[in-house]
């Protein structure tokens, strides 16, 4: 009796094993190569040990990310199984097929968009916007906020000197005019022996910096990619006199109260310039602050962070951060959509927010503890509450390069005036929603 | 050596085959050899060739596979040829080229000239002179871009060491006005060392017995170097020309990774230019044309100066 149990319980366990032997799939999650990856393989080995699934990694630097990820996903390249692809990418990735729609999922397995933060559905799950088409859960929240040294503001000779000149107290920006008066105050300013300088902003030309960069003021002077009440009607709204007030504003911010040099900075080189105490403020991605607050230069209290300040025209600041998707071309696409299921359960939202990673899941932003969790932790709800995307249109990549184009010849090169560069922008956009057949 | 194993081979070469070789006229056999070449020249240089040709009177974007395809006549070559950011870069591209083979020349042939002469650690020197041009374009572009840093680049502190000008004051790949002159500094740095080669096998080529006739003449240094080194030099000196302007007029690598182009369009080379349209823009069609548009001025001006460097190797 005993043998034939023990025959059968070794039987069992030995097609236990194959079974799960045959289930384990081998899963490679493409993203772009920064911090918040690497908190990423820290939780994903959690979801390793409970499914069997074995999760590998293709991570790729943020300059070269959209070409190599949308040339994986256009070729129709097996790489990828799960993608963190671009908010920009969704329109695209929609129409073409590269991601697969994730509204039956969602309705199978109980996952409500509406337990998300609103702007991070719109941002980087729906196409069309605005409507329930889901094409990935949002991953990482992220948008683009400034951080300054709280202690060089603290400084007494220097609020002196700054209540002097400006009348007001060095403290947070109100508004855009503000965070230039602050910017100028530290430009070629000598702290502890070392010339400081004003801001890091975006500026880069390559790939998408200066857009992500520019649209910061623009939002807020006035800017609109169309007609609110006429889509792809862009005359009079992306070149208006407010939103050329906007592009003017960031030139002159660059012009007068940035490090020399910067003429190509993104991401990276913004955080080097604020880590090595360059700068008083910095223009960067939420995703930066938990790097900030763990430096040993300038974290552990000596940073302060503030969402970008509104301007004459609004308070906008610009939506970063991504969706996670199952790409198409896939063949293990329902170990991808386990992954998505177990990311989306609210215990490993908590665990990826205390990692570094960005939650969306309101149940982690909206809890009591979440705002004293981190001391970047309100002002980056305060920023998400605030957001604006650059187009998702499949066309976005071709609508980029044009604005990366005409922005950067006017704000670094000083070619034309800022109406030029706006009307230019204007015919670009115009060529390819005609393209398109959107005109 | 090598007969025995020959004699074994043609005796196992089955008749049918060895009548069918042996057969073959001398044409058709000097078409046997050179078929292969032939067609892999075909494929890889001719075939694309005309294919670009094609699609540079098109629409077609590569991006767009589904999309129909239409004929659009002239209206891309005619687009290129008044869009003045298009002007912009091949004014770019033409002061790269002009400034680089200038300096290049000048300081490539006077180095030539000093290498040329017998002194202890000539080798050495020639050696450590070389080295740049070993380098990967890639690696020189990305060094000399922390060289350029205004805050910690060495260039700065160098130029602030001679002229008391303050280091982080002035931005060599940041500025307007600096930046064509920073690429061309870098070139000039990398490929001069080629220039002093090629000049310094003119040099060493000139046979030591027309100068010891030139001193029986009395000829003085300045005459016998105008009149004996220059002269037999120059084929080579234009040969170098030829090889660093064909070089330049396509440079991509080392300008992408010093400056990116930038500040603005203003290191936007046209061969950095027609990448952004091909690969970054998708227009096909329309970079197809750029391309036919460049390829044509090279050749059409390599043309020209081939035939000015023959008429100088036959004087």
């Amino acid at each position: 009796m005993n043998t034939k149990i023990g025959v059968k319980a070794l039987a069992i366990a030995v097609m236990a094993g194959s079974i799960q032997t045959a289930a384990a799939d081998d899963l490679t999650l493409c993203w772009a190569s920064w911090d918040p990856a690497n908190a990423l393989v820290e939780l994903s080995k959690d979801f390793e040990a409970e499914s069997g699934h074995k999760m590998s990694f293709e991570f790729v630097p943020w300059p070269n990310f959209a070409d190599r990820m949308l040339n994986e996903l256009n070729s129709g390249g097996g790489l990828c199984d799960l993608m963190i692809g671009d908010s920009q990418w969704i329109g695209g990735a929609a129409e073409n097929g590269h991601y697969i729609k994730l509204n039956d999922f969602f309705a199978k397995e109980g996952i409500d968009m509406g337990d998300f933060i609103p702007a991070t559905v719109t941002g980087y799950s729906e196409w069309p916007k605005g409507t329930p088409n889901y094409w990935a859960l949002p991953a990482f929240g992220d948008v683009v906020g400034w951080t300054y040294r709280k202690d060089w503001f603290e400084r007494p000779e220097l609020q002196k000197e700054y209540k002097a000149k400006y009348g007001r107290d060095l403290g947070v920006p109100k508004d855009l005019n503000e965070l230039k008066d602050i910017a100028q105050f530290f430009q070629n300013r000598t702290i502890d022996g070392k010339t400081v300088y004003g801001a890091a902003i975006y500026t880069e030309r390559g790939s998408e910096g200066i857009t992500m960069g520019v649209t910061n003021a623009l939002y807020n002077y006035g800017f609109e990619y169309s007609n609110p009440a006429k889509p792809y009607d862009l005359d009079g709204f992306v070149n208006s006199k407010e939103a050329a007030a906007g592009l003017e504003y960031y030139k002159e911010l660059y012009d007068t109260a940035t490090p020399p040099g910067s003429s190509n900075w993104y991401m990276g080189e913004n955080i080097d310039a604020y880590k090595s105490g360059q700068v008083a403020l910095q223009m960067n991605f939420a995703f930066i602050w938990p790097g900030v607050e763990a430096d040993p230069n300038v974290g552990g209290g000596k940073s302060g962070y503030f969402p970008n300040p509104p301007g004459p025209g609004g308070h906008f600041a610009q939506l970063g951060g991504q969706g996670i998707s199952v790409v198409a071309a896939s063949d293990k696409q329902d170990a991808a959509l386990e992954y998505i299921k177990w990311f989306a359960q609210k215990e490993v939202q908590d665990k990826w927010w205390k990692a570094g990673g960005y939650s969306a899941l309101k149940a982690v932003v909206e809890d009591p503890g979440f705002v004293s969790s981190q001391p970047y932790a309100k002002t980056f709800l305060d920023s998400m509450a605030i957001v604006k995307d650059f187009w998702a249109e499949p066309a976005y990549a071709d609508l980029l390069l044009p604005m990366q184009e005409r922005i950067h010849d006017y704000v670094i090169a000083g070619k034309g005036s800022a109406q030029d560069a706006l009307d230019g922008l204007v015919e670009d956009w115009t060529e390819v929603l005609e393209d398109e057949g959107k005109l | 050596m090598l007969q025995p194993f020959i004699d074994k081979l043609v005796q196992k070469t089955p008749s049918s085959v060895s009548s069918r070789v042996r057969g073959l006229s001398d044409k058709k056999l000097a078409w046997l050899f050179v078929g292969p070449t032939i067609l892999l020249l075909l494929a890889i240089n001719i075939f694309p060739l005309i294919w670009t040709i094609y699609l540079s009177f098109t629409n077609y974007r590569v991006n767009r596979p589904n999309r129909d395809v239409k004929w659009v006549d002239l209206r891309n070559y005619e687009r290129i040829l008044t869009d003045s950011d298009i002007w912009q870069t091949m004014q770019a591209t033409a002061h790269f080229l002009i400034s680089t083979i200038v300096l290049q020349v000048v300081i490539g042939f006077t180095l030539a000239f000093l290498i040329n002469k017998k002194f202890k650690g000539n080798d050495l020197l020639t050696t450590l002179i070389v080295l740049p041009m070993m380098l990967s374009p890639a690696v020189v572009g990305n060094f000399w871009t922390f060289l350029y840093q205004p805050q910690i680049g060495l260039f700065n502190y160098v130029i602030s060491f001679f002229s008391g000008i303050d280091p982080s004051s002035f931005s060599m790949i940041g500025d307007v006005h600096l930046a064509p002159w920073a690429i061309v500094i870098v070139d000039t740095w990398m490929w001069t060392p080629f220039v002093m080669l090629i000049c310094l096998a003119g040099l060493r080529s000139i046979p030591d017995s027309i100068y010891e006739a030139a001193e029986c003449d009395r000829a003085s240094q300045w005459r016998q170097f105008w009149t004996i080194t220059v002269p037999m030099v120059l084929p080579f000196l234009m040969l170098a020309v030829l090889f660093r302007g064909i070089e330049n007029f396509k440079m991509f690598d080392l300008v992408v990774q010093l400056t990116g182009g930038g500040p603005g369009s203003l290191t936007t080379l046209s061969s950095i230019d027609l990448k952004r349209e091909a690969f970054e823009k998708w227009k096909t069609g329309y970079s197809s044309a750029y391309a036919v548009i460049l390829f044509v001025t090279v050749f059409g001006l390599a043309s020209i100066y081939v035939k000015a460097l023959n008429k100088v190797k036959d004087r």
